[in-house]
């Protein structure tokens, strides 16, 4: 579902943030990224929603090569790849349904579809009592319940969420995870990144850690 | 499963112009939500694209009188001294039977002296004069198919052959300067009117980049996730087509408003001269122009603001 062939990414000011990079992950899939900060793990995901562009290499996603995506084409494949931020990146004048409706709004859905589809993806994440309320009056868990349930509300192939849990304490980050573990279950490929170590080695999933733009360590977790 | 396709095709439209309308109509709402200083740009259109139009009118009008004018022209005929005033009545009879000329009207020395006398306030100066120096003349009035600028000039050269002719003067001539002036300012309020619309397009420009600016999270989080950017464009387009639109109707309500403020003083004015001139409003060409011209001039502006900044915003 996802292969990187040898990818590097080197940005302008010289800094190398991954190097000659090579892994895939099979459709259906879930895994942890993991390293330090600056490790090259949001410049992996940026790379697969073709935020960005590798300098080196091939980045294959759903069997397209994003190396030959023009970029009039880009919008139509993030579409087919769901984004989850750690500052959530809600727009804070729409109410939740019109910031979960979004992806649907851009793709051109009829209003009954992105109701349907909106009230399903707000009752996966329990927050369908909330659709009416503006971001900020929400807690920090439930703006990222938000921005999972824009991510999925086009029942994306792919998910990526960057430092999901970030500012979550350890309860709802694994709410969290646990949500994510459930889309895993019904076919969505994941990857996320995360330095919460005792998080994910809880989970006994597949994880890759990456220092310096470099994959260090992939393998599964044992309980 | 062919009838589905035939129900789904409407149905795509309909979603299409129906999204338009919403970005048109919540392009507008974000417009109206701040009116004092969107009001301000407004205000800036209108008046820009307002001078340029009231202008227009005027010296249209000002070309539309001259046109008038130029149908009573006349031709001055001042025939040598020595002719007296019978041969001169013979002149003015014989000229009158020419198929150009409508009418002719002899003014003789006598009553030219006369009137001078009256009119230059040298009365007692003149009187010291042993001779008239005045010569008779002969006033000529073209018939109407000669009375063309052209035409007239035509006969004024045959008439300039007569052999009791001193010199003959054709009464167009302060008439044709006029529309060269007139002309000379169309082309000066063209050249201002450009200016003015170039002025529009980087008002409107400048307007929807910080609109851009002031909401470049808000492209972001739609590029991430699957806007276009024909999407993404298109409430601005829209807002900029509104600039345009409520501003070229706002220049026509104070063009007609300052037309009006002008057309009591014309009227006067007019009276004065015995002529029953009026002020000509907006044609419907200059209506239209402005009606249709000035969403072009926002929507082009707009355009203008979007290439250059849309493509700042990463991710592409």
């Amino acid at each position: 579902m996802i292969r990187f062939d040898n990818v590097s990414k080197r940005y302008a000011t010289g800094h190398e943030g991954l190097s000659n990079t090579s892994f895939a992950i099979e459709e259906g899939q879930m895994a942890f990224l993991t390293g330090h900060s600056g490790a090259g793990k949001s410049t992996l995901l940026r790379l697969i929603g073709c935020l960005e562009r590798p300098t080196r290499g091939q980045v294959w996603v759903n069997d397209r090569n994003l190396n030959k995506l023009s970029n009039s084409q880009i919008p139509y494949h993030r579409r087919d790849v769901g984004m989850i931020f750690q500052d959530h990146r809600l727009l804070h004048d729409r109410t939740v349904f019109d910031n979960v409706a979004l992806p649907l709004v851009v793709a051109g859905a009829s209003p009954n579809e992105i109701k349907r589809r909106v009230n399903a993806a707000l009752d996966k994440v329990g927050l369908l009592h909330k659709e009416r309320s503006m971001p900020l009056t929400l807690s920090g868990g439930e703006q990222q319940r938000v921005g999972i349930a824009r991510a999925v509300v086009s029942k994306p192939k792919v998910l990526l969420a960057d430092e999901p849990t970030g500012n979550l304490d350890p309860e709802l980050s694994k709410e969290i995870m646990e949500l994510f573990m459930e889309f895993n279950r019904v076919g969505v490929t994941l990857l996320i990144a995360t330095h919460d170590i005792a998080l994910i080695l809880s989970m006994s999933q597949r994880i890759i850690k990456l220092d310096k733009g470099r994959i260090v360590a992939d393998g599964w977790a044992r309980k | 499963m062919k009838s589905k396709t035939r129900n789904e095709k409407p149905n795509f439209i309909s979603i299409w112009a129906m999204r338009h309308a919403q970005t048109a109509v919540t392009a507008l709402g974000r417009l109206l939500l701040n009116p004092l200083s969107n009001g301000m740009t407004l205000a800036v259109i209108a008046i820009a694209i307002a001078l340029p139009t009231t202008l227009y009118v005027m010296i249209d009008n000002v070309r539309g009188l001259s046109d008038e004018w130029q149908g009573a022209s006349s031709i001055s005929l001042f025939l040598k001294t020595d002719i007296d005033e019978t041969q001169a009545r013979a002149i003015a009879q014989r000229v009158a039977a020419l198929d150009r000329v409508a009418n002719t009207q002899l003014i003789t020395k006598a009553q030219a002296l006369e009137e001078f006398k009256e009119r230059s306030g040298f009365g007692a100066a003149l009187d010291l004069l042993k001779d008239n120096p005045l010569p008779n003349v002969i006033v000529i009035t073209p018939n109407e198919a000669s009375s063309t600028p052209m035409a007239a000039k035509q006969l004024l050269s045959q008439l300039k052959t007569l052999r009791e002719v001193d010199s003959a003067q054709l009464d167009l001539e302060w008439v044709q300067r006029l529309e060269a002036i007139t002309d000379l300012f169309i082309r000066g309020v063209l050249v201002l009117a450009a200016l003015l619309g170039a002025g529009v397009l980087l008002i409107v420009g400048n307007t929807i980049r910080l609109e851009v600016q002031h909401r470049h999270s808000e492209i972001e989080i739609m590029k991430l996730v699957g806007a276009t950017d024909r999407f993404i464009r298109r409430p601005f387009l829209y807002e900029g087509l509104w600039y345009g639109l409520l501003g070229g109707i706002a220049a026509l309500i104070m063009s007609i408003i300052a037309l009006w403020l002008l057309s009591g003083p014309v009227e006067q004015i007019s009276g004065l001269y015995n002529s029953n001139f009026a002020l000509d409003w907006l044609s419907g060409e200059a209506f239209l122009l402005v009606f249709f011209g000035s969403p072009l001039l926002g929507l082009g502006g707009a355009l203008l603001a979007l290439t250059r900044h849309l493509r700042m915003i990463q991710p592409v």
